[in-house]
């Protein structure tokens, strides 16, 4: 089954705030009942300062839906209604210390639950802006009404192009094939046919790839230009990269910010590795700096 | 008490028994089975024992007619392919839409390569209704695939009949049985079924190991081409450790078989009864009265599934779900939506499966945490309002739906 955290196990087993709130001027109800998950959040809310005084859960869903519940209850008692609004299905995930991609549904639908309560209370309709489809990328938990979304909003026409817009299909690449049914799905609606070799969308900046062979200072140059090309994309993820050493082929690489411990660090030294080989038309060996001591001893010896 | 197994259509523990007939094949009679030397001069023998033993479970008439594979999805795939290939001009597949994956999903591919699949539709209690099955045979199907019995539910179809009715129209017949070898009695000598697939550990034997059960005759076209393993119908070195496992567990399940249609099936009985009287809102899904003797599956409405395993499992007890939770998918069981169970309740299915490992004293272990789990669920439902389901409409959950 699924591995749940020991925090998700203990709101399930345990749950906090169980049941509706007596006296609650705040309801929300939301769920998906053909995916096996319905919530109702019920508040007490203080109608001058409009500090949330009781929070109670109602829910019809699996173990991580149950926890999820329990945890949003805990996170907001005692905020206004203006921080409860700021609460994201992450902030619900980090308190259960992580959730199954399959899961991450539950707490977003937490969260769905807490803004239709507060909308309520306000007198105001909440509309569900969030539409979700078959779960595709379980690395990155992409689903498919979302790469849908994006196929149709940016022309997408191979799986690259959907990888480098979702992320979806850039990890363990066993949604490949679910990620080409959908392109030949949209296509198909649009009227066109899926070509796996149709040119990507909007190629990564062009550098010249090199012809002649190079110097040791030139090849560490071009590695350096090429690390530079895809610095814009690592930061937008919170993260960096820092060129080391060069010792032949192999170039030794510190990933830094976000980067650093990340599970995803060794498929992003992967994809880097495979950006300067197509650069530098050479086989090129990108390895984490801690590595290097290692190497290095190795060759002494 | 300690921890109680009722996930046996999900797989099974090996016999002790199989086990010891086994570790020869790995530490004394380990040679190829293809050599001639004193390392691999048992192997054939033991590979032949075990064709017999598989044999007499099924009741087929030549030994030849087995072909051992790594798995019931091998042999399920093997014979669809196989039929569509030795039969390239005929188009059309019937099949149902309660089958397992492995045949579901093979059926999906080949339709997006142009071929046409029937996929016959089954009442609340998951019946077939044979008459529009007869409409659909035509001399452009190249394969009838239903399955012998349903995993989820334990329903049993009419297959020794449907393929008769296939034979007379002349449309080769394949069934998945790994959920009925070993359970009820068949005799395929007797019936016009010219593939059937068994699975190994649904049975007591080891994981990887299956048969395809072929009739002599039949035409056929093999999925690995290779060596002359198996007469030249299934490529690849012999797993003869497994296949000898698993003729020794046939020899088991055809001795057992009627402790399995009595005395499992009293325990599975028990549960049953017990569940549905001491539990209100839950309700027995299938064909109640034409099913697997050790299967037993329960819809507990307003709660759902995978959180009833969590109990159960907090309590020892294994069991599974048709809830879309357990499975990674949005979608409660394609079975439970085939018989049109509402979404409430087919969220919180239980299915029970018994083997002849467990006693009756599990059973009533369970009888004694089932209603207490099913109450606290309860507790924490929004359809649910102190001793029944929300019954007044101003205080109905109406959830907003995404």
């Amino acid at each position: 089954m699924w591995d749940y955290s020991d925090k998700v196990k203990e709101h399930f087993f345990n749950p906090k705030n169980a049941g509706a709130v007596v006296d609650a001027n705040a309801t929300g109800e939301v769920g998906s009942i053909s995916c096996g998950d319905a919530l109702r959040l019920t508040l007490k809310v203080d109608d001058d300062s409009e500090v949330i005084l009781e929070a109670g859960f109602q829910t019809f869903g699996c173990g991580s839906a149950i926890a999820s519940s329990s945890v949003l209850t805990e996170i907001i008692k005692g905020m206004t209604l203006d921080e409860a609004l700021k609460v994201t299905n992450q902030d619900i995930a980090d308190q259960l210390e992580g959730l199954p991609p399959e899961k991450m549904h539950c707490s977003v639908m937490g969260r769905e639950a807490l803004q239709a309560a507060i909308a309520n209370y306000r007198g105001e309709e909440w509309q569900d802006d969030h539409e979700e489809g078959a779960l595709i990328c379980k690395c990155f938990a992409i689903d498919a009404v979302m790469i849908e979304e994006m196929v149709w909003a940016n022309k997408l026409r191979t799986v690259e192009d959907v990888t480098n817009f979702t992320k979806a299909g850039g990890g363990c690449a066993s949604c490949h094939e679910d990620i080409e049914a959908i392109l030949e799905k949209v296509l198909a609606e649009k009227g066109e046919k899926f070509d796996p070799t149709a040119a990507p969308v909007e190629a990564p900046a062009k550098i010249a790839a090199v012809k002649t062979p190079l110097t040791n200072l030139q090849r560490i140059k071009k590695i350096e230009e090429v690390l530079e090309s895809l610095r814009p994309a690592l930061m937008a993820d919170g993260g960096d990269v820092e060129l080391v050493e060069v010792i032949g082929n192999t170039a030794y690489v510190n990933m830094t910010g976000a980067c650093n411990g990340c599970q995803m660090a060794a498929m992003t030294i992967a994809g880097i590795q495979q950006r300067l080989m197509e650069v530098m038309g050479e086989f090129i060996k990108v390895v984490p700096a801690t590595e290097m001591a290692k190497l290095v001893n190795i060759e002494v010896a | 008490m300690s921890d109680i197994y009722l996930d046996n259509n999900a797989t099974t523990k090996v016999d002790p028994i199989v086990v010891d007939a086994m570790i020869p094949y790995f530490l004394e009679q380990y040679g190829n089975p293809s050599s001639i030397h004193k390392f691999a001069d048992g192997v054939a023998r033991g590979l032949k024992q075990a064709r017999q033993q598989v044999q007499a479970l099924i009741g087929c008439e030549h030994d030849s007619e087995i072909i051992f594979t790594s798995c019931g999805t091998e042999s399920n795939s093997t014979a669809i392919l196989s039929a569509i290939k030795a039969q390239p001009n005929k188009k059309e597949i019937i099949t149902t839409t309660v089958e397992h994956p492995a045949i579901l999903n093979v059926c999906e591919y080949l339709e997006k390569e142009g071929y046409t699949i029937h996929r016959m539709p089954v009442d609340k209690a998951g019946r077939l209704n044979l008459e529009s099955y007869k409409k659909l045979l035509s001399d452009q199907v190249a394969l009838v695939t239903v399955m012998w019995a349903n995993n989820e539910t334990g329903t049993i179809f009419p297959v020794v009949e449907m393929a008769a009715l296939a034979n007379a129209a002349g449309v080769m017949f394949h069934t998945d049985a790994v959920q009925a070898v070993g359970k009820i009695p068949m005799m395929l000598q007797d019936t016009k079924i010219d593939m059937l697939s068994v699975s190994g550990h649904k049975l007591h034997a080891p994981k990887g190991i299956g048969v395809l059960y072929l009739r002599r005759g039949t035409r056929f076209r093999p999925l690995l081409r290779g060596g002359h393993q198996e007469r030249g119908r299934r490529a690849g070195t012999e797993n003869s450790a497994s296949i000898v496992g698993l003729g020794k567990a046939c020899e088991l399940a055809l001795e057992f078989i009627e402790y399995e249609n009595t005395k499992v099936k009293a325990m599975r009985d028990r549960l049953e009864r017990g569940i549905t009287e001491a539990i209100p809102h839950c309700f027995v899904t299938g064909d109640m009265y034409n099913r697997l003797p050790n299967t037993t599956d329960i819809a507990f409405e307003y709660i759902e599934g995978e959180s009833i395993l969590m109990l159960l499992n907090k309590a020892g007890i294994a069991a599974s779900s048709g809830s879309a939770c357990t499975s990674g998918s949005l979608e409660p069981s394609h079975v439970m939506r085939a018989m049109d169970i509402p979404y409430t309740a087919a969220h919180g299915t239980i299915r029970f499966s018994f083997s002849r490992y467990n006693s009756m004293a599990e059973v009533d272990e369970v009888l004694k945490v089932m209603p207490g789990i099913v109450a606290t669920l309860r507790k924490l439902s929004p359809y649910w309002d102190g001793n029944g389901p929300v019954a007044d409409p101003e205080k109905a959950f109406a959830p907003t739906y995404a």
